[in-house]
């Protein structure tokens, strides 16, 4: 039987095999050991929930604690893969990119581009996204979008296990800046990893359900949710097909229009905020370039123009699920046009 | 510590090629042949040489929106400089980045850099890098004094020090970030006395005079080398021209600029400090100023007669692959 992990001790062994294999690979950012100069035990947490807990104890100083400034070593991060190492460092939460965005979007992401192609920056920079832990306004956000809208930066979203290995070894042999986004509520999450070394090409989007109906596109968490809302619809006679983006940048376009050409009817489902966000930007690429093939207007499940309530009860309101999901796919596929309304009265 | 004769001529070769330079560059950005924001070295010269010339080519260090003096000192070639000042495709960048991101990476300068205070973090890094390969090389961040007062300057220095980094901090404190005084706007006696609250050994030293520079900065990077971690210098020194070429300058006092040209001119101290010792003759410097002319002036003529980038270059560089 194929051996299971879960998405954490994939991202685990990921980062274990990559720094066994090139010792240029070294981990850095707060608590990614823990204990740093204290009186307790060294690798006391291996990252704030643990991802990378016993890194230490195996790669010793190539793991490496930070004091809380993330401006300093992030940028040293970047100023390490200027200058000939492969860091992967850890910015917990991706709500944090407040305090050191500069480094990321006007240092690590135009060196090549400013520097007529001569630098090479291989950073990964890994950080958390996404609601449901009751983490509140500061620490729930979904904010792979911002970083998108950047050139020179790679954006990896993954949903399973499975990917978040293969797509983290990529982001580590990658030569160019590259954001891993981890969704906290995935953690936890168990499917298939083979134990050896392997890649998943950046700019391929899978297709997790096959479906003629409807194209559900999405992401990170929101994969698992579709999938839930399409199994629940299939039950009505409804196949929706699911496609898991996987990475941002580079975008997957072709699959997405070539899915879209076939269905017709498209429901984008992004936990993030609605405006300017992946969902608007999927949209718009299929009313620009698949607008013939479509029967229905595009639906957006999304949250809300808010920031991430603290309350139980507001947070799962603010976040989209399946029922969210499902309802969007019934609404496209009963829409009718003005002129069919129109005749059957 | 005292500079060899070898390394006096060059640095009044360096300081004397910046000057010629920004000199050059400032007539040329006033006739309208360079586009953009150009920030010029001119009167600053001494630090820059005074601090490379205890740099070797694996040694890094990141720059400032003032870089060119940075870059001249650290090796990096005039012509590539010029031309990518003029947006030439025979620029150092291609002409995608101009006077603000001027870099050579493979001679260790990782660019000017166009937000104030952007450097130090990038400079720590590029300390880890030689902390680890253990081959006693170093890092310096060049930061203005309007950059030292950055959070990323002081994020820098704490970990620096707690990673007992091989890096040196040299404060260029001109006596204005943009249009305001650092007697204002820095808040401690000094940045050398905030350094030291970091726990960093630092000193502050006229960075007009080329010989207490070399002597601080050969101190600081020496201890970098021998593992004893991070130095901060606080060089007080002067610019000849504004914040940018164009700023009418009008926050400065009346004949400033000409009273520091006149008594405070730091090639000037050089030059009379050595002619007096003997150490070097007016006939070398005669010679070198005559390089330096006609280095400029061939580095002028080959950029104006160079082709800007094709068209398609816009599209290139932004990932090693797509």
């Amino acid at each position: 039987m194929a051996r299971r992990l879960s998405f954490q001790q994939a991202i685990n062994e990921a980062l274990d095999q990559e720094m066994a294999r090139d010792e240029s690979v070294i981990l850095m950012g707060e608590d990614v050991a823990g204990g740093q100069g204290a009186e307790g035990e060294m690798d006391a947490w291996g990252g704030v929930l643990g991802v990378t807990k016993g890194l230490y104890a195996k790669h010793g100083d190539r793991v490496m604690d930070t004091p809380i400034s993330e401006s300093a070593f992030v940028g040293a991060a970047i100023g390490a893969a200027a200058s000939g190492l492969r860091p992967v460092v850890e910015l917990m939460f991706n709500d944090f990119m407040g305090v050191c965005f500069d480094q990321i979007f006007n240092q690590a992401a135009k060196f090549r581009y400013m520097f007529g192609g001569k630098a090479e920056t291989p950073v990964v920079i890994r950080t958390m996204i996404g609601a449901g832990f009751r983490g509140a306004a500061q620490h729930s956000q979904t904010l792979y979008s911002i970083f998108t809208h950047i050139p020179g930066l790679k954006c990896v979203v993954p949903s399973t296990p499975y990917d978040a290995k293969g797509l983290l070894i990529e982001a580590i042999r990658d030569n160019d800046p590259v954001v891993f986004f981890e969704h906290k509520k995935l953690y936890p999450l168990e499917g298939e990893v083979p134990e050896e070394l392997y890649t998943i090409p950046f700019g391929e989007a899978e297709i997790v359900r096959e479906g003629e109906d409807v194209t559900i596109i999405t992401l990170a968490e929101m994969v698992h949710e579709s999938i839930k809302a399409a199994e629940t619809l299939a039950e009505n006679g409804v196949e929706c097909e699911v496609i898991d983006l996987r990475t941002t940048s580079p975008l997957d376009e072709e699959t997405l229009l070539d899915c879209v050409a076939a269905t017709g009817r498209v429901v984008v489902v992004d936990e993030a905020n609605p405006r300017c966000s992946i969902a608007t930007d999927i949209s718009a690429l299929i009313a620009q370039h698949a607008f013939g093939a479509l029967k229905a207007p595009i639906q957006m499940v999304t949250a809300p123009h808010t920031p991430v309530p603290f309350a139980d009860n507001l947070e799962d309101l603010y976040k989209p699920g399946a029922e969210k999901i499902a309802s969007a796919v019934r609404e496209v596929l009963e829409y009718q046009t003005w002129e069919a309304t129109a005749s059957k009265n | 510590m005292k500079p060899t004769r070898e390394e006096l001529l060059d640095a009044y070769r360096v300081m004397k090629t910046i000057r010629e330079f920004e000199e050059r560059v400032h007539l040329e950005f006033a006739a309208g042949e360079i586009p953009g924001f150009v920030h010029l070295y001119a009167g600053e010269e001494a630090s820059a040489a005074g601090v490379c010339a205890h740099l070797a080519r694996p040694d890094y260090i990141a720059s400032t929106h003032r870089g060119h003096g940075h870059c001249i000192a650290k090796g990096v070639d005039v012509h590539g400089m010029m031309a990518e000042l003029f947006g030439r495709s025979t620029g150092l960048c291609g002409g995608k980045g101009g006077s603000m991101h001027v870099a050579d990476l493979e001679l260790g300068m990782m660019g000017a850099n166009g937000i104030v205070g952007g450097g130090p973090p990038l400079a720590a890094g590029a300390a880890l890098v030689a902390k680890r390969a253990g081959k006693g090389n170093v890092a310096v961040a060049f930061v203005g004094d309007g950059g030292s007062n950055q959070g990323t300057t002081f994020e820098s220095l704490n970990l620096a020090k707690v990673w007992n980094l091989p890096v040196v901090f040299v404060v260029e404190d001109n006596g204005y970030a943009e249009a305001t005084s650092s007697t204002w706007s820095i808040g401690a006696e000094s940045n050398a006395e905030r350094a030291r609250g970091f726990g960093l050994h630092a000193v502050r030293i006229d960075g007009d005079d080329f010989f207490a520079v070399y002597e601080a900065a050969g101190e600081a990077i020496q201890r970098a080398r021998d593992g004893g971690g991070p130095s901060l210098v606080d060089c007080q020194l002067n610019r000849y021209y504004g914040h940018f070429e164009g700023d009418a300058q009008t926050y400065r006092g009346p004949d400033e600029v000409k009273k520091l040209r006149a008594d405070h001119d730091c090639i000037a101290r050089f030059s009379s400090r050595v002619l007096e010792t003997g150490e070097l003759a007016e006939s070398e410097l005669a010679a070198i100023d005559q390089d330096a002319l006609k280095l400029i002036e061939d580095a002028v003529t080959a950029a104006k007669s160079a082709a800007k980038p094709a068209a398609e270059e816009l599209l290139t560089d932004v990932y090693v692959s797509y």
